[in-house]
């Protein structure tokens, strides 16, 4: 189609589980931009992009099963369409899944938005017998429908064509719209004639009489607020027709069975599919445990397998030859500001980035999980468990990211709906030990306990996550008081995965994080180089080393008299893995033993252990509480948090060095 | 909290006198189908259940129910995982 060098705001609507970041991606590239929805710690991507002339602008909406203001998602869907009134708004829609996925269409419909409906994955409901006639459903809905394989490329684009005639000539738009079953109708245009001129923009009349019906909280609210005097008299008539929201959803599947009764030719044959299949082990109670520790086994060992190669070219190869060239380039220049280049910025910031190879490979695995549809599994074989700490099975998944890295780990709690639920897992996300803090365990484990070490790492990480468990249980009965939060989740079915939406996944959380590593963690390292270097320009008479020595009556009850250990330590709050890098600083390399055997050499095993233990549950570092800060929307929680975490790992190293001396294994 | 026997009577006791047809979903074993009758979980609860195609007059089928633990349903082709707790809130009719 030819265009008029129009530009149109179009949104990209649809329930999840339906390829809509596929289509989303496919249409904008790398041309997205991704942010937050104002006010909300709701994801926001929008995208430009030109089209036969025209200026698109795609606005992918937060993925919502309905339009009911139950989350804040299904608020920001609905506001956006009706305060913003993008031109025409894309819905994407599941071939295998049509009946539940015109639900939404319904709701939009009610909105008076243009609308174009994708239908995708009809490869995979063909697969299960089904056929679908995309031209019936377009004449029964009276609104323009394309089928698609969004992940093999096929319709994506006959669906912009078809949004941009729409929106080029919207007059043309005559959909068939839900209507309310015979014996509702009554009270709603009761309700109606009630609130007659007297809802406000945006909302229109009709839809919010429904909505009123329908029991939805915001509305409910708005008209309270516009109609003082006729609001009791529209109270008592809800109250009579209670009940009523289970027959105004009723009535939209009614009404979407009779849309679809001429469009679906042949409906699904009840074979058992590859999905009923995998799923008798994935989801097993018992076996189903058993493969998701293999898989999260499998993800740590191909991680650290493939990246530390890479990860030690970059810190040796790279970030050191880096840091000195910067000396050699300022040579001529005062000391301190070659120090502050080579030390502070190259040093600091640049071994934060030499971690990057880890993140890239982990969130390639975890997006790849994620895409094949198994991270569901793994969220309702953990349900069970997660209950014990009042939260569901779906707050297993940003715990599980938080593997990787915590702060993408905080941020994914979003998937979490209950806002106090969300604030328990954000609250337990620090405690899982993530790729910073594996590195610098497996670099000394193996020099405190020589052979020894696999077994070590491996203990570290289950007694890492007994307490969490025990953190979480204690922190729900006491601060949560037995919170319950309803777990519902859709178990999509298993597809082959995408490149494209793997690796779009693997850029966005590796960008996000090198956003913060040239942000705050650069800002905490010329922090703490500042206070390493200060006065004299030397770290050992300098106000970290201060800080260190008159930490050291504390750090003795865990063994870690040595206030090189303690800076160390400290110093694990730019980023966790700074610890190597400062241990290798105030220990200075050489002498043969290597830096490691030089640590060990200080701590005897009961010590080694206990530093193992506090550096694994030590205060999040810098990145991670301004994640927790910006989700959490202040500093009263990650201030909380850092007392909680300081509690418990100061408590578990002294108990570890204790019980070790005692049992001999050296003090 | 889920496996609390007593919200587990609060919930289908009421029923099991009055209307004997109907009864918990979490009472249905693996592989039986029932019709969704009523959902008594309020109004965020039914309309969350709604939009992923649970309404009464459903037809549901009972993917996994090892009798603890979360459970797994079929609906309008949609497999749907629920808490133990929520399942003893969908009121069914066995067929």
């Amino acid at each position: 189609m030819k265009g008029n060098g129009a530009t149109y705001t179009l949104a990209l609507a649809g329930q999840p589980n339906v390829g809509k970041s596929t289509v989303f991606n496919l249409l904008t590239g790398l041309s997205q931009h991704v942010g937050n929805w104002p006010g909300k710690t709701v994801e926001q991507k929008s995208g430009e992009f030109n089209h036969d002339g025209n200026l698109i602008r795609l606005v992918d909406l937060p993925g919502t099963y309905s339009l009911t203001a139950n989350s804040d998602e299904e608020r920001i869907a609905r506001d956006f369409i009706l305060r913003v009134q993008p031109d025409v708004v894309i819905v994407v829609v599941n071939a295998a899944a049509l009946e539940r996925n015109l639900y939404l269409v319904a709701e939009l419909l009610a909105l008076r938005t243009p609308l174009v409906v994708g239908v995708n994955m009809v490869d995979v409901a063909r697969q299960q017998g089904m056929r679908i006639e995309p031209r019936v459903l377009e004449t029964a809905l009276g609104v323009p429908v394309v089928s698609m394989v969004a992940s093999h490329n096929q319709g994506v684009h006959e669906l912009l064509d078809a949004a941009l005639r729409l929106a080029a000539d919207p007059a043309s738009f005559a959909p068939r719209r839900p209507e309310i079953r015979p014996e509702h109708r009554p009270v709603l245009e009761e309700i109606h004639s009630l609130i007659a001129g007297k809802v406000p923009e945006p909302y229109s009349e009709e839809w919010a009489a429904m909505k009123l019906l329908e029991g939805d909280t915001q509305i409910t609210e708005v008209v309270r607020q516009a109609t003082p005097e006729t609001w009791e008299q529209i109270h008592a008539l809800l109250k009579q027709h209670e009940d009523a929201y289970l027959d105004v959803a009723g009535g939209r599947y009614e009404w979407i069975g009779r849309m679809v009764r001429a469009a679906i030719t042949k409906p699904r044959i009840g074979a058992i599919t590859l999905t009923d299949r995998l799923d008798r082990a994935a989801t097993h109670p018992f076996w189903g445990l058993v493969l998701l520790i293999g898989i999260l086994g499998l993800v740590f060992w191909l991680t650290y397998t493939l990246a530390m190669p890479v990860v030690n070219w970059l810190d040796t190869g790279v970030v050191s030859r880096l840091a000195g060239g910067g000396r050699l380039g300022l040579a001529f220049a005062p000391a301190w500001l070659s120090s502050l280049v080579a030390d502070g910025l190259i040093g600091g910031a640049g071994t934060v980035l030499s971690l990057v190879p880890i993140l890239i490979i982990f969130f390639a695995i975890l997006g790849l999980l994620e895409d094949i549809g198994y991270l569901a599994r793994s969220a309702y074989v953990m349900d069970r468990f997660m209950h014990r700490m009042g939260l569901h099975g779906r707050s297993f998944l940003p715990l599980f990211i938080g593997f990787g890295c915590n702060v993408p780990g905080v941020m994914g709690a979003r998937i979490v709906e209950d806002r106090r639920a969300r604030l328990l897992t954000i609250l337990l996300t620090p405690l899982v030990p993530c790729t910073g803090r594996m590195a610098v365990i497996t670099f000394l484990a193996p020099a405190f306990f020589g052979d020894r070490s696999a077994l070590v790492i491996w203990g570290l990480i289950a007694a890492n996550l007994v307490i969490l468990a025990i953190v979480g249980t204690l922190l729900n009965r006491l601060a949560f008081k037995g919170l319950h939060v309803a777990f519902i989740m859709e178990m999509p079915l298993y597809h082959l995965p995408n490149a494209r939406t793997i690796g779009l996944f693997v850029w966005n959380n590796t960008w996000a994080f090198m956003r913060k590593a040239g942000t705050i963690i650069l800002l905490v390292s010329l922090i703490v180089w500042a206070l390493a270097y200060l006065p004299a320009g030397e770290v050992q008479t300098s106000l970290l080393a201060r800080l260190g020595r008159w930490l050291e009556p504390a750090g003795r009850l865990m063994g870690l008299g040595d206030w090189r250990v303690i800076v160390a330590l400290l110093s694990s709050f730019i980023a966790k893995e700074n610890t190597i890098a400062v241990l290798g600083v105030l220990f200075g390399a050489g002498n043969g033993l290597g830096l490691a055997g030089q640590v060990a050499r200080v701590l005897p095993a009961a010590a080694g252990l206990a530093f193992l233990v506090v550096q694994m549950t030590f205060i999040p570092c810098a990145a991670t509480m301004a994640a927790i800060r910006q989700e959490t929307g202040g500093w009263k929680w990650p201030a909380i948090n850092v007392g909680l975490l300081l509690v418990i790992s100061f408590s578990t190293a002294v108990l570890v060095y204790q019980v070790g001396r005692l049992a001999g294994l050296g003090g | 909290m889920d496996n609390n026997p007593s919200e587990a009577i609060e919930q289908s006791g009421p029923w099991d006198g009055s209307r004997e047809a109907l009864k918990p979903l979490s009472d249905l074993p693996r592989e039986s189908r029932a019709i969704v009758r009523s959902l008594r979980g309020g109004q965020g609860f039914s309309t969350r259940l709604a939009g992923l195609g649970v309404t009464p007059g459903v037809e549901v089928t009972v993917l996994q129910n090892f009798g603890r633990g979360p459970m797994i349903i079929t609906v309008r082709e949609t497999r749907i995982a629920l808490g133990r707790g929520e399942t003893s809130k969908v009121l069914v009719e066995a067929l």
